[in-house]
């Protein structure tokens, strides 16, 4: 069936797909929100326990899930694969470590013989949470901002001289310049950004300790910091959307596929494309609206809606970044070398063999959701940790 | 003109081969522990005697230490093909990047989802939710095995594939050909029984020690019982998929093959060598020795790799030198042909952009006809002998697996008897023999992706893309921080890693040890 789909609709629907897959990602990243109040929500040691049993049992799925997003991404858009992870080394490295660290911080942070101490693995577990969601959102940041790249695939014929490589970063700092590039004041949007996915991280991980956690105590200081963690997510999520709304986009001529700077692009993507419009602005309130019930109505459920929203809300700003004749991944180094879900995506027998394979995905989703139902059905409490045989 | 930077491409290799090797460290073990942890459960399940929850509890404590470690060696691995490797990733992506999503999709939501319920879902769900969970880990994870061991036998013989010269890169042509190749079969079944003799030894060693200590005889006993027999059939396994896996390797990839058996001269009724010691330089060959002294079974290596004792095996000195009576093309010859592919391709690209369609249609014919030997076009004007693997790292790796596996075949026979017998007892020497075989498991089986990944030096992609011609544009300053930053994070991660277990086997499952009144 998916034989029959033009190259550009297999591109689209792909790309849907690993919008979906980063949108669940940065849902999924209330683990690493988590992580970085483990000692502003508990006051001792049996709190704590509580905190990181309580996330150690969904770390995997997230760690799952950004493993799973880099490999969808490497079979559907191989070169972006090939030019954003040489190119922007650092970040990715730095992103890739914190979350080495993490892995094996819940397992060993608490056993007997554990050599560094428990100490360590907790600050492991901090900068898993810092760094990871910081970096994530300037990174993605950089899909609108555009990052200094060059793409020339004659390159490989080269025999002598310089070396045949395609992808090559031409700044000496391999993507870490996203902090502090100046241009269009890019380092404020990339800053912005990552705080936001930051904050949005602690406070979905209040929501869902409040939804989890068998405590009065946790959920009551889960409730006080979310409503912090919820301003400053609103002021640098607030600031990034409408400087974005208002800033040049990179545009692609439908007829010649020549990239080009247009004024206000992605509030014309959004104008033009009025369905992700409106998905979005249901996630918006759908986020609110989840804060809204849990801080003032001292309601548990507000992470079913934080988390439909989160979803939403990325999974079209993805959406924006790469439909309606828009290059996802810019390059201010030289605008034709821009990469597009048309030029940088797999051949069409591959994007056929990968659309068969994603129709797992939703039985993935679906025993997922069925198993997370069953071992969720009552709250993490202290004396069932007490009678825990396997304890992080 | 020489600006191609070799201590890059040396230390993105270094790299790879130390992510890879701390991350292999400990995937075996997940691969078979799982495997027996579920026989176990099943067996608690069937019988429904309390002893083999618990057994089965005290082994799941070991798997997890192991587990999270694994996990966190992986995912740099992933990433590596794009960090350190992103030519690679954009010249054969179309092929390579399905697997490793597919492993994502199918593989790891299996093993992360039901891990969770195996660890913690004791008292949530029944008794069958869970035994199916503990099957699905194992599912999962040999999953993951499955897929990843795909792509890299595509890497040793890729198939299924074509040169797209418009998106100048490889596409897939054939999903069935690639999952299903000869190499990848054997590959699959090889790795995962290998790892399947090294958990059954390392459960073996444990249950060992705790009969020399006099302590807890049953989860001993009945360990040793179950893995002596799982253990030696994964061995028999792994026996015949690695004879599989070597006739692959003398059919795609003559130059490894004769490496592993430090074969300079091609001949006819080749013999096998079984012990060699090398130590006198080869004359025609720059840097290399010959052997000083070996041990040979006349016929056998002909009749081992093609079935046929008077089949030609040819050295390495019939590849590089060529060796025109039995029509092996030299690598001078083929690094001309292959630098034709290559100056092709871009008299290709050009005549297409100017429109000359004659051009361009005789220019993809000079392409057509000399792909097979692309690669070998980087290496145009430059020092041949460079295409050879280090012939003494791939004679000693191999040979030194080869006669582990003996070794272990042997061991889990002797305690399957002893045991059947009910001889075990007292046996000293013979707990301390399988104690001390535990890291031996360990020597194999790294000894074995040695030979897989040095012998094909300097292919990354079998005669397609040197290594030279795969890396990511990076100064080696920045691999040598990346190298010596994961070098020390992993050993600091291994350690501890060892040292949990350490104490976890000394505790014991106490249960059983200290309130046997309590079980049934
Ligand atoms: C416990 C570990 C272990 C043991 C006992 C053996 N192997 Fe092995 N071997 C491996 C673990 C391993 C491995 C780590 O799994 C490798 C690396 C790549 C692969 O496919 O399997 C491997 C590779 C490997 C290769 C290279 C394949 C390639 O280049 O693609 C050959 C030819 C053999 N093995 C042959 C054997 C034979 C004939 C054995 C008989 C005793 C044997 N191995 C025992
Ligand atoms: C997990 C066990 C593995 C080990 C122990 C291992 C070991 C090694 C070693 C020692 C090297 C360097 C060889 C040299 O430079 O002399 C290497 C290189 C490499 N290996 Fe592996 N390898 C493993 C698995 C894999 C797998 C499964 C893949 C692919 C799916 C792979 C792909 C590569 C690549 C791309 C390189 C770098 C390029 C090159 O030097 O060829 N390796 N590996
Ligand atoms: C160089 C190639 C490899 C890459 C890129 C790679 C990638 C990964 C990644 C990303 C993970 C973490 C998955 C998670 O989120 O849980 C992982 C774990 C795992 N990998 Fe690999 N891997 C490689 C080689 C291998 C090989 C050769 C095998 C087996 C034959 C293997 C088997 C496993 C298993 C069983 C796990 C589960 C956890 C554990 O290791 O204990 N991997 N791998």
């Amino acid at each position: 069936m998916f034989e029959n789909l033009s190259l550009l609709v297999l591109q689209q629907y792909w790309w849907i797909i690993v919008s979906l897959l980063g949108a669940l990602l940065v849902f999924l990243l209330f683990v690493q929100g988590g992580q970085t109040m483990l000692y502003c929500l508990a006051k001792d040691e049996k709190e704590r326990n509580l905190l990181v049993n309580s996330l150690g049992r969904k770390w995997e799925l997230t760690f799952t899930t950004l493993v799973t997003f880099g490999g969808a991404f490497f079979a559907s858009f191989p070169l972006f694969y090939s030019t954003s992870f040489g190119g922007a080394y650092w970040v990715w490295i730095a992103i890739l470590f914190a979350f080495v660290l993490q892995a094996v911080s819940y397992e060993y942070r608490n056993k007997k013989g554990n050599w560094l101490g428990q100490k360590t693995y907790e600050t492991f577990l901090f900068i898993n949470g810092l760094l990871g969601t910081l970096l994530l959102g300037a990174a993605v940041s950089t899909f609108f901002t555009g990052s200094m790249f060059s793409v020339e695939k004659m390159n490989i014929t080269r025999l002598s001289g310089e070396m045949p490589i395609i992808s090559s970063w031409e700044t000496p700092f391999h993507g870490l310049e996203a902090v502090w590039t100046l241009e269009k004041l890019a380092f404020l949007q990339n800053l912005s950004l990552g705080l936001a996915v930051f904050f949005l991280s602690r406070l979905l991980a209040n929501l869902y300790f409040m939804n989890n956690i068998e405590s009065q105590t946790i959920f009551e200081r889960s409730r006080k910091i979310l409503g912090i963690n919820s301003a400053l997510f609103l002021v640098f999520f607030l600031f990034w959307l409408i400087r974005l709304l208002f800033i040049d986009g990179f545009a692609v001529n439908p007829q010649t596929k020549e990239i080009f700077m247009q004024n206000n692009k992605y509030l014309h993507n959004f104008l033009e494309m009025p369905i992700v419009l409106i998905l979005f602005l249901l996630g918006v309130v759908s986020v609110l609206w989840g804060i809204f019930i849990s801080y003032i109505k001292k309601s548990d459920k507000g992470i079913w809606f934080a988390g439909v929203g989160t979803v939403l809300v990325v999974l079209n700003l993805f959406l924006l970044a790469g439909f309606n004749h828009t290059a996802y991944y810019p390059s201010t180094f030289n605008l034709q070398h821009s990469l597009t879900i048309e030029n940088s995506s797999s051949s069409h027998f591959t994007l056929t063999a990968m659309s068969y394979v994603s129709l797992f995905v939703p039985i993935v989703l679906a025993y997922i959701w069925y198993f997370w139902r069953a071992m969720n059905k009552t709250k993490l409490s202290t004396e069932e940790l007490e009678n825990e045989s396997h304890k992080y | 003109m020489e600006q191609i930077d070799f201590s890059l491409v040396d230390w993105s290799r270094a790299q790879f081969a130390l992510t890879a090797m701390y991350h292999w460290l400990f995937v075996p073990l997940t691969l078979g522990l799982s495997f027996i942890l579920a026989i176990m459960e099943s067996l608690y399940v069937k019988t429904g005697d309390e002893k083999w929850k618990e057994i089965t509890k005290f082994w799941m404590g070991i798997f997890g230490v192991n587990f999270a470690i694994g996990v966190a060696t992986g995912i740099i691995l992933e990433f590596e093909f794009g960090t350190n490797w992103s030519n690679y990733s954009w010249f054969v992506g179309d092929i390579f990047g399905a697997p490793l999503a597919i492993e994502g999709i199918m593989a790891f939501f299996l093993e992360s989802t039901f891990v969770a319920i195996m660890f913690f879902g004791w008292k949530k769900v029944s008794k069958k939710v869970h035994l199916l969970s503990t099957w699905m880990v194992f599912v999962g994870s040999n999953l993951s095995a499955l897929w990843i061991l795909v792509a890299n036998a595509w890497m040793q013989n890729p198939t299924g594939m074509r040169f797209n010269p418009d998106s100048v890169r490889n596409e897939m042509l054939s999903f069935w050909d690639v999952l299903l190749s000869p190499t990848a079969l054997n590959k699959f079944f090889h790795t995962v029984t290998s790892a399947y003799t090294l958990s059954a030894l390392m459960v073996l060693g444990i249950s060992s020690w705790y009969l020399l200590k006099n302590r807890e005889q049953i989860l001993a006993m009945r360990s040793i019982k179950l893995v002596a027999i799982f253990g030696a059939i994964a061995m028999i396994i792994t026996v015949i998929t690695g004879d599989g896996s070597a006739k692959e390797v003398a059919k795609h990839q003559p130059m490894k093959f004769a490496a592993m058996e430090g074969l300079y001269k091609g001949q006819q009724n080749a013999p096998l060598v079984a012990i060699g010691l090398f130590g006198k330089p080869n004359p025609a060959t720059p840097n290399k020795e010959e052997f000083l002294f070996h041990i040979e079974i006349p016929n056998m290596l002909s009749y081992l790799a093609f079935m046929d004792a008077n089949a030609f095996i040819p050295g390495i000195q019939d590849l590089v030198h060529g060796n025109h009576e039995k029509g092996i093309l030299s690598y001078t010859e083929r690094a001309e042909r292959g630098k034709m592919a290559i100056d092709a391709l871009a008299a290709y690209q050009l005549a297409k952009k100017t429109g000359k369609i004659e051009e361009a249609a005789t220019q993809l014919k000079i392409l057509e006809n000399n792909f097979e030997h692309f690669g070998y076009g980087y290496y145009f004007g430059r020092n041949v002998h460079e295409l050879v693997p280090s012939v003494k790292i791939s004679f000693y790796s191999f040979h030194l697996m080869v006669i582990l596996g003996g070794h272990f075949l042997l061991l889990f026979i002797v305690f399957w008897y002893l045991e059947k017998k009910k001889k075990l007892e007292g046996k000293k020497w013979l707990f301390h023999t399988a104690i001390w075989t535990m890291p031996l498991a360990y020597v194999a089986s790294e000894a074995g992706w040695v030979v897989a990944e040095v012998g094909r030096q300097p292919w990354v992609i079998q005669d397609l893309l040197p290594s030279i011609a795969a890396v990511s544009q990076i100064d080696a300053f920045s691999v040598q921080i990346t190298f010596f930053l994961f070098f020390t994070v992993f050993t600091a991660l291994l350690i501890a890693e060892i040292k949990i277990m350490l104490s976890k086997v000394k505790t014991g499952s106490q249960v059983i040890e200290n309130k046997q009144e309590t079980l049934k």
